[in-house]
């Protein structure tokens, strides 16, 4: 724990404190997901810590579930994004030629349609339900991965020590997993944080519009949507999800950043 | 007695190097040095690399570069002390007084300005001349350089003259503000030789005529001791030894200056070539891909077991583009290559292991011919383990050896490459081609970027391997130094085709064509007075013809 510089304390710190939260909301939260239990839009008080909602359930409750739904969504539609993105952009530019072409020229198709309207397209015609979530995001997440990853590893490929070990007749599985992956790795660290932000300001773009995660399911987006008229009548319950991906979005990025610095060593990553 | 010009006393340099993960590290990499240069005289600072001669250098403008700092001493440039200066005084010291030259012409000129302006900008800024008349003296250095057509190259773009006449464009800046000083940082080492003896008997002329004093910097004892009146020996940020050009070169008397002046004198006995090589090369002509330009024309060469043959010339003649052809990187158009009785399939991903293995590569960088996240134990280990399927506890061992025979020894195993030393890091990619036991390694350039002592070194390494291990090398090079070092037989290339070749005692004995005499007579000698000899030589039978 020696050499952790304050602000990837702090992001590490918060970070935790919302996966934490999102592991274990079942035991942490006080009322259940979906429990009406008090009045409509009653004040914060030792009952309820942050007040209810617009049908009188607990908002604590419910931004602990949310957080549950919003993180796991995110965190799965990263991890589909980074692997498919990452191998594909690897493959392009070791690959080279036309399957080069092909792959960059289909990713730069799919990158023309803003991914919004792509999003709410295929959702108008499919159904809306958590897997498809993921799946639609990850893979249009995946052209960003894409095309950072071709572009780090064009740079790689060019290296004498590639072009060493294709003379040794490595495989391409080598060359991509020996060779290209460890040396791309801090770009795609940082990488991934980033795109772990934009996936939950992207769910949560979705459920507000109501073409994300469906009620009664709680998650920050929908927290957003139900809570809009409070606004009117000065009640901030529309406001805590706003905070939390705020503190979140930050927190994740002051890690992401620690981790660049840590990794760009050329110790083996071990610095 | 009259104040010199430039007087340095306990010149102390130091820099802060941030080690990842831990806490900064202030390290010195100038320990005190004194010296006394005279107006109109040359002194050449000499050293490895890391010896501190660029730093002091650019000290003589009061200047670090890159978080460089001066921590202690005196610098006096006209009677002044330019370290308690202020930058405002510094100002009109950098460019008029004092003025510099680097080593890459390339990378300091302003590609989107003519040169004319580069050239006398510095003039005009400082308020020495007028525009008219720094543009006068401008031609006028052009054509006492040397320079095709001085009345107009001004005009021309950096990108439309040669690496060459950009150096002595670079000069020309430099004297065009009549400086008393001029620090000369390496002008000719990126230029080939035939390029680096115009550019040198140029910078001398104009020392001469222009009578200013210089700094020259080098790592080549033999450039100095061509343009220089004193030499000063560096290593490690101490003066070493201090001298006339005469004394150092004739009657060194520190262990290292001794080292410096008889490198490069590795002999060699030539071996006769034998009936059957394992590799021949057969009117191989080879264009790359999108170019309708033959970058080796009808290529026809012999390697033979055990033996070397070395592959010369300047950059552009085609020697690193038969390389890859030979490797198979780039399909020749026309010819065959025949290796060890076999003819090769022309193209890489179609040649059996059995092909691959027994033919490996040496690169000129060391540092990106290694995974930087490899451990030393893996980059030897993976030819093991892919061509020999060795594991375990034998694979360890066999590393060993292989650490052992390359002199390194113990401890090297875990350690990354960037752990090690330029040399370290060559004789690790040296062990890894040994590992595959080939039958022939290609070495392109593989001394070009380190120190000559350590250069010296790995060559020495080198053909003590080729006598145990009974190894063939393609031994690609610009420098005919290491050439007469290690070859049994040479091909001399230019503009992609193959213009001298037999054994080495033949292609370097006269009669000479045209051009293996240029580049024969082009590389420097440890000799005084040689750039005269050899320009006069060249004038005589210019004037002959």
């Amino acid at each position: 724990m020696r050499n952790i510089p304050l602000s990837a304390m702090i992001g590490l710190f918060f970070t935790g404190i919302y996966f934490i939260m999102a592991i274990f909301a079942p035991w942490i939260a006080p009322y259940g997901m979906a429990e009406v239990v008090g009045d409509v839009w009653e004040p914060s008080s030792s009952e309820f810590l942050l007040g209810t909602d617009s049908i009188g359930r607990d908002l604590l409750s419910r931004m602990i579930y949310g957080g549950q739904t919003t993180i796991f969504i995110a965190t799965a539609a990263t991890i589909l994004s980074f692997t498919l993105g990452s191998v594909m952009g690897f493959f392009a530019a070791v690959s080279g030629g036309w399957v080069d072409q092909v792959l960059s020229r289909f990713v730069d198709l799919i990158m023309s349609i803003p991914s919004l309207i792509f999003a709410l397209v295929v959702l108008s015609v499919m159904p809306t339900t958590v897997p498809i979530l993921i799946i639609l995001m990850g893979l249009l997440d995946s052209t960003r991965v894409y095309r950072l990853a071709r572009a780090v590893a064009v740079d790689i490929t060019v290296m004498d020590y590639v072009e060493a070990a294709r003379l040794r007749g490595e495989k391409i599985g080598w060359i991509i997993f020996r060779e290209t992956l460890p040396n791309a790795l801090s770009p795609l660290v940082a990488e991934m944080g980033l795109r772990f932000i934009f996936a939950v300001l992207f769910v949560s773009t979705l459920s507000f519009l109501g073409l994300g995660v469906q009620p009664p399911q709680a998650d920050w987006g929908g927290i957003v949507k139900e809570n809009k008229e409070g606004i009117n009548y000065g009640i901030q319950a529309a406001l805590y999800p706003a905070y939390a991906i705020a503190t979140l979005c930050i927190s994740i990025n002051l890690v992401a950043d620690w981790i660049l610095n840590r990794t760009t060593s050329l110790k083996g990553g071990r610095g | 007695m009259t104040e010199p010009l430039l007087k340095v006393r306990g010149l102390k340099i130091g820099a802060t190097a941030y080690p990842p993960g831990e806490k900064p590290v202030a390290i010195k990499i100038v320990h005190g040095v004194d010296f006394d240069l005279e107006a109109g005289k040359v002194l050449g600072l000499i050293g490895e690399s890391g010896a501190g001669k660029s730093t002091i250098g650019l000290a003589a403008m009061a200047y670090g570069r890159g978080g460089v700092e001066i921590t202690g001493g005196e610098v006096w440039v006209n009677g002044r002390d330019i370290l308690k200066e202020n930058l405002r005084s510094l100002r009109r010291l950098r460019g008029a007084e004092v003025t510099y030259v680097s080593q890459s012409a390339a990378a300091s000129f302003n590609p989107a300005k003519k040169i004319m302006e580069q050239v006398t900008e510095a003039a005009i800024f400082q308020g020495k001349f007028t525009k008219a008349e720094a543009e006068a003296r401008a031609v006028e250095l052009f054509s006492k350089l040397g320079l095709p057509d001085p009345e107009n190259i001004g005009n021309r773009y950096p990108h439309q003259v040669s690496g060459g006449q950009l150096q002595r464009c670079m000069t020309a800046l430099a004297l065009c503000p009549e400086p008393d000083l001029v620090v000369f940082d390496e002008p000719t080492t990126a230029l080939d030789v035939t390029t680096q003896i115009d550019v040198l008997a140029a910078i001398k002329e104009a020392i001469a005529a222009t009578g200013v004093a210089a700094l020259y910097i080098t790592h080549d004892l033999a450039v100095v001791a061509q343009v220089s009146d004193h030499i000063m020996v560096l290593q490690q940020g101490d003066m070493v030894e201090y001298g006339t050009v005469d004394q150092i070169i004739n009657a060194p008397k520190e262990d290292y200056t001794k080292a410096l002046v008889s490198v490069r004198s590795i002999k060699h006995e030539e071996k006769t070539p034998t009936d059957n090589p394992v590799l021949r090369v057969e009117n191989v002509t080879a264009r790359y891909k999108g170019t309708n330009f033959d970058v080796l024309k009808n290529i026809n060469v012999d390697i033979h077991p055990g033996q070397t043959l070395a592959v010369v010339g300047e950059s552009g003649s085609g020697k690193s583009t038969l390389a890859r052809v030979i490797t198979g990187l780039l399909p020749p158009r026309e010819g065959q290559i025949t290796f060890d009785g076999r003819v090769l399939s022309p193209d890489l991903p179609t040649r059996p292991i059995e092909d691959l293995r027994e033919m490996q590569m040496i690169y000129q960088m060391a540092d990106t011919a290694m995974n930087p996240r490899q451990t030393v134990g893996t980059i030897i280990g993976r030819p093991l383990e892919f061509y020999f399927g060795l594991k375990g506890k034998a694979k360890q061992k066999r590393i060993q050896e292989l650490l052992d025979e390359i002199e390194l020894g113990d401890g090297f195993q875990d350690r990354y490459p960037a752990e090690l030393s330029g040399g370290q890091k060559q004789r690790v990619c040296i062990a890894r081609a040994l590992a595959a036991k080939p039958k022939l390694i290609i070495c392109d350039e593989v001394t070009s970027a380190l120190d000559p002592l350590v250069a010296d070194g790995i060559l020495k390494l080198l053909l003590n391997l080729q006598k145990i291990e009974g190894v063939a090398y393609l031994f690609i090079t610009h420098d005919l130094a290491t050439v007469r070092a290690i070859a049994d037989s040479i091909a001399v290339m230019y503009q992609g085709e193959v213009v001298r070749y037999g054994p080495k005692s033949q292609v370097l004995s006269p009669p000479f064509d045209d051009y293996t005499d240029l580049l024969l007579s082009s590389v420097p000698e440890m000799k005084i007075g040689w750039l005269e000899e050899t320009i006069e030589h060249r004038r005589m039978e210019s004037a002959g013809n």
